[in-house]
């Protein structure tokens, strides 16, 4: 059966072959970058096509449907037209910065997608840390918001960007402390020994109800952090008419677009590993024929499916709530879910001692 | 030279030229924007060194947190966006001659410092370790400065909150 790992390592052996190590290297790094970038663009197409899909879904419409069959290629002519935009700058802003903080949020995204495990065995960087990499480099995005909010010179981009920091500084909290919550149970902070912990079930079942609280609430801050609908404050259309990304036009506004729909790939995928068992097949204890009818099914479907499916909730959450004002954003962050995720991962640390979970 | 140095090299490179920009430039926002890229440069040095986890400290605690921070409190400034005006000239002087003092100390004591090759010792520590050893009360255990520092923590955002806190009986 043909997998990730497959060619991967199949690439890998040609290469030694004919170049020194040093050359290897070199290539491999291109190799990735490449599918990188790849995934990002395919990304960006096929989740704005989703969105809208889901969209019409909700509101019992037919969504894009004239592009392609399904409107499945109306994302590829909005990408060219904004290609063919052209990109402003506005006299008042300040330029370098206004031109750098769209690069700066994409950098930011393709770095977090280092250590994630797309399939078995295939990760760009196994990196032992993985947990902590990812929430230590996802800090940084809101960087590239400050930055744009600000330079733009504008005082709806400003009074957005304010927002957004607000925002996501204190719902990284509650993220942090519900990822916290299974690194309790697994004792390790590498994405691919979280995973393997998962072999016997997935955390969400076998973590009991600590773990579904902790998936709770992980989901609602990870929609807060992609800066999301119930908690889009920074964008806002009615108040702000676009937040932060006002002044942009062109491709910076697509690079800016692009980043929030990779930012939800991206929480997703780790929402997916640490609570669905990443591309863990769905297993059931010891139930040896069960399991190994699931192990059909290739990893990558797996994780894909997963993230996905987390993707579609966070959609469904955009179309179905409206959105919350400022001081009930912080209230609800605050006052609920940050003194309940603490308790909550107390109760899980007593549970990880006990050795209720195994 | 190999690939490791010449990557240390431009680690240094960027981290002596953001940090130089940070304070010449005339724009407060594009300093703390200056001091931020040294910071990460700092934080890809320590993973050149192949310490991960005191890079993504470095990174949560001064990317994400301090700079942060004060680009919150340039936001909150009034006239923020307007240049600063050119510094005094016998200031300036002043100021350039400490800096020369201060690096030619510097470099007298890295002089007289007595560099020992590290070896070809396989640096890998686990983040396990590093908790363990965190809160160990056995010889060369952290427990006592681990917890001194969390209580001077709770102390700080004790007093945060109290200057924070609005007396609602005075508004009445």
């Amino acid at each position: 059966m043909i997998s990730l790992e497959k060619i991967a390592t199949l690439i890998d052996g040609w290469l030694h072959q004919h170049f020194n190590d040093v050359i290897t290297l070199l290539i491999e790094c291109v190799l990735v970058g490449v599918g990188a970038i790849a995934l990002f663009a395919l990304l960006g197409l096929g989740l704005v096509w989703m969105e809208r899909k889901v969209a019409a879904l909700m509101q019992i419409r037919m969504g894009p449907n004239r592009v392609g069959p399904k409107g499945i290629f109306q994302t590829s002519a909005d990408t060219l037209k904004l290609i063919m935009k052209e990109g402003l700058t506005p006299d008042g802003a300040d330029k370098l910065l206004f031109n750098l903080a769209p690069v700066l949020v994409i950098i930011v995204a393709m770095l977090i997608l280092a250590p994630i495990a797309f399939a078995k065995n295939f990760q760009i960087w196994d990196i032992n840390i993985g947990v902590l990499y990812v929430s230590a480099v996802s800090s940084m995005s809101v960087i590239g918001i400050l930055m744009a909010g600000w330079s733009s010179g504008n005082k709806y981009a400003l009074l957005g960007a304010m927002r957004s920091g607000a925002q996501i500084v204190s719902y990284e909290l509650s993220a942090g402390i519900s990822v916290l919550t299974i690194v309790v149970l697994t004792g390790s902070l590498q994405i691919s020994e979280i995973v393997q912990s998962q072999q016997t079930g997935w955390w969400i079942f076998k973590g009991h109800i600590p773990a579904i609280i902790a998936f709770v609430i992980f989901i609602i801050a990870a929609t807060a952090e992609t800066n999301r609908a119930p908690f889009d404050l920074a964008e806002a259309e009615s108040e702000l008419t676009a937040g932060f990304h006002t002044e942009y036009s062109g491709m910076k506004f697509a690079l800016f677009f692009l980043a929030e729909y990779i930012n939800i790939f991206i929480v997703c995928a780790i929402g997916a590993t640490l609570f669905l068992g990443g591309w863990m097949p769905l297993h059931i204890g010891n139930v040896q024929a069960f399991n190994h009818a699931m192990d059909y099914i290739p990893s990558s479907i797996w994780f894909l499916g997963k993230t996905l499916f987390l993707i579609f909730v966070i959609m469904w959450f955009r179309w179905t709530f409206p959105r919350l004002r400022v001081d009930q954003l912080l209230n609800l962050e605050w006052k609920y879910l940050l003194p309940i995720s603490l308790v909550n991962l107390l109760v899980m640390t007593v549970i990880a001692i006990l050795g209720w979970h195994l | 030279m190999s690939a490791s140095v010449i990557i240390f090299y431009i680690i240094a490179a960027f981290i002596l030229v953001t940090a130089i920009l940070s304070v010449t430039t005339v724009k407060i926002f594009r300093s703390a924007i200056w001091l931020l890229f040294s910071l990460i440069g700092v934080a890809a040095l320590y993973f050149w060194m192949n310490v991960p986890f005191i890079a993504s400290v470095q990174i949560i605690v001064y990317v994400g947190g301090i700079v942060v921070l004060i680009i919150f409190s340039i936001f909150l400034t009034q006239k923020a966006g307007d240049a600063m005006p050119k510094p005094v000239r016998s200031r300036a002087i002043w100021s350039a001659l400490a800096v020369i003092f201060g690096i030619a100390f510097t470099c007298n004591i890295i002089k007289q410092y007595k560099f020992i090759e590290p070896g070809n010792k396989n640096f890998d520590v686990h983040i396990n370790d590093i908790g363990i050893q965190m809160l160990s009360t056995t010889d060369y255990g952290f427990v006592l400065p681990f917890e001194v520092v969390s209580i001077l923590l709770l102390a700080a955002m004790v007093g945060c909150i109290v200057i924070a806190m609005k007396n609602k009986t005075e508004q009445k």
